[in-house]
């Protein structure tokens, strides 16, 4: 808690006929990659543009540096966005606009001259200064952007979906480039984003938000495997979710009896011994073996082909279990002897300590 | 191949017809500017000889002078005012959103539309209920009045393409909601002011009847030459013609340029 940076502090925000924001807590430590993420409409612009004063909460507070926000106007606060538009003057050259915010603070023209520019050579830009914004190329104005945030040397910087304008290719240039930024200043960053690539590449704690509230805070890695509910378990990655009834447990092995049949799981964390439980199994983790093949492992179903996806390297096959739809994620080369026609039936298993038991109830 | 043919033909009759609609429209100012330097006191032809001393007596003549003088004061006064009042209520309509909002609009939109004498007569009216009948100041008031809406039309056109996250970056970025006016707005505005500058400057300079109703002794460019006419027919007035004609022109070309609107390309004027 004492190195917290900024805290929310049940944030809320009521638009007209519009719930946004819903009395969320967060803390966020000096120095973080702070990724907030999840479906459109489920708040996380707006918190972020709470955080910068461009809307005034209706309800909680935030603190930056240990100090409440409230009645603090935008220009008062040091947080400095980079925008999705990223919103750069077209009536000022590079450099201004690189300087607009030390023109603000009211910094003396060569001084403010030479940090700019010393911004520009830091991003490859050196040699742009005097240039219109229109004639550079997509990634120079994301980088003139960040610069122009940086330039005040903020504490805190906040980031609205920068890349989603940007190619594939150069978005994973951008991203490396933002990461070692990140190291290099050591300050706190607030990234929003819906792509699930940039938040695992960039993010030391990832915040999942859906319908105005937090849904789960973690490592990526802990997200990721161990998501805390249903929504969270559909939203990231690639899982499947598995229905039942605790039917008994002896010591971490639970077992879980449902419509699909019966399973064992794994779960060390979560005390759980009786009532209705979902349990989930990565799509990466299932294995794929012939429907007649008797096996030992105990965690098995039997399905159908209905298709395939094909995504790169890897491929997702689609399959019928009894009326659910499981996903199985595979190397091409993995299943380069397997026989996939659709109505092909497959029997689908794995380890019980690759399940997850949700740690609420369904 | 008749197809050509036709085209061609159609092509050539087209630049006919716009050649005699602008030939039509020009000729009478051709005609007055080109008698402008006839030596010869009634315009005739033959054509009497090259001569610049309608010109020479235009300038020496006081009641002229004047008039050009009060004309000159009227027109940069009214660029000056219409132009703030104007990217004023622009700023406003972009910005906010407030009961009445459209019949405020309608108010600064309306003047135009109303018949100048019925304008004229209603100004005169209300003037000399205040007293402020017949002095350059009110006809200052009636042209502000009128180049307004021209000044917020063209402002408020280039507000529609400003990009809606510069304000708020500007304030994220340190500028207080005034300094943002001031460093962001108006310089991203720059092109509209200078073209409402001399759209209003034009519309005042060329407007004659609300200065004839308004004026009183104070005249106008506009207002003297019709005292001219009706007094006498003199060369002189050609020459007042070809001079009113020119800084008409220019005034307006300035202001179009400042105004060019093309497609997918924002004014020439920013970097």
């Amino acid at each position: 808690m004492s190195n917290t940076f900024v805290a929310l502090e049940n944030l809320d925000k009521r638009f007209a006929g519009h719930h946004a924001v819903k009395g969320i807590n967060l803390d966020i430590k000096a120095g973080e990659f702070i990724a907030l993420m999840g479906p459109s409409g489920c708040g996380k612009s707006t918190t972020l543009r709470l955080l910068a004063g461009l809307d005034e909460p209706t309800g909680g507070d935030i603190f930056i540096g240990g100090q409440s926000m409230r009645g603090i106007p935008a220009f008062q606060r040091d947080t400095p966005m980079v925008w999705q538009s990223l919103a750069l003057f077209p009536f000022l050259s590079v450099v201004e606009n690189v300087e607009f915010p030390l023109r603000m603070k009211k910094v003396g023209k060569i001084e403010r001259r030479k940090r700019a520019m010393e911004w520009l050579e830091r991003l490859g830009l050196g040699g742009m200064a005097e240039r219109g914004i229109s004639q550079l190329s997509g990634g120079q104005r994301q980088r003139v952007a960040i610069a122009r945030s940086l330039v005040t040397q903020p504490p805190i910087l906040l980031l609205d979906e920068p890349l989603s304008a940007l190619d594939a290719h150069l978005r994973v240039r951008m991203q490396t480039e933002l990461s070692r930024l990140h190291k290099e200043l050591g300050i706190t960053f607030i990234y929003v984003t819906h792509a699930q690539s940039e938040a695992f590449a960039l993010a030391d704690r990832i915040v999942l938000m859906a319908d105005g509230m937090i849904q789960q805070i973690g490592r990526p890695q802990d997200v990721y495997r161990e998501p805390a509910n249903a929504f969270v378990a559909e939203f990231m990655g690639m899982n499947n979710i598995v229905r039942g009834g605790i039917s008994g447990r002896s010591g971490d092995e639970v077992q879980i009896d449902g419509p699909l049949g019966r399973f064992i799981v794994l779960a060390k964390s979560n005390p759980r011994s009786r009532g209705i439980a979902s349990f989930v199994i990565a799509a990466d983790r299932v294995g794929l073996s012939e429907a007649s093949a008797q096996d030992a492992v105990a965690n098995r179903v039997n399905g159908s082909v209905i298709g395939i996806e094909f995504v790169g390297s890897t491929q997702t096959i689609f399959f019928d279990v009894n009326g659910q739809e499981f996903r199985v994620q595979k190397q091409q080369h993995e299943i380069d002897a397997l026989d996939l026609t659709p109505g092909k039936r497959f029997a689908l298993h794995w380890q019980p300590q690759h399940a997850w038991l949700l740690p609420e109830a369904a | 191949m008749s197809g050509n043919l036709t085209t061609a033909l159609s092509r050539a009759a087209q630049y006919a017809f716009i050649t005699g609609i602008a030939l039509f429209i020009a000729i009478p100012m051709l005609v007055i500017a080109v008698f402008s330097f006839d030596a010869n006191r009634f315009p005739t032809i033959p054509w009497g000889g090259f001569s610049l001393q309608w010109h020479e007596a235009v300038f020496a003549d006081d009641m002229i002078r004047d008039a050009f003088v009060n004309s000159l004061v009227v027109g940069f006064g009214t660029a000056v005012i219409a132009t703030i009042l104007g990217f004023a209520a622009a700023y406003i309509d972009y910005r906010y959103v407030f009961r009445g909002k459209t019949l405020f609009g309608l108010l600064v939109a309306i003047p135009p539309a109303v018949p100048v004498s019925i304008l004229g007569m209603a100004m005169l009216a209300f003037l000399s209920r205040i007293g402020l009948f017949g002095s350059v100041e009110a006809i200052v008031a009636c042209h502000v009045a009128i180049a307004t809406s021209f000044a917020m039309a063209i402002i408020r056109l280039r507000l529609g393409e400003f990009p809606r996250d510069l304000e708020p970056a500007a304030w994220n970025l340190g500028a207080s909601p005034f300094a943002t006016l001031l460093t962001v707005v108006l310089p991203f505005c720059k092109p509209a002011l200078i073209a409402s500058f001399f759209l209003s400057a034009a519309v005042s300079f060329d407007e004659f009847l609300i200065a004839w109703f308004v004026g009183g002794v104070n005249e106008t460019l506009p207002v003297r030459i019709l005292n001219l006419l009706q007094g006498q027919v003199n060369p002189k007035i050609n020459a007042i013609g070809t001079i009113v004609l020119i800084i008409s022109i220019a005034l307006v070309l300035v202001a179009q340029r400042f105004v060019g609107v093309r497609a997918g390309k924002t004014s020439q004027s920013n970097t």
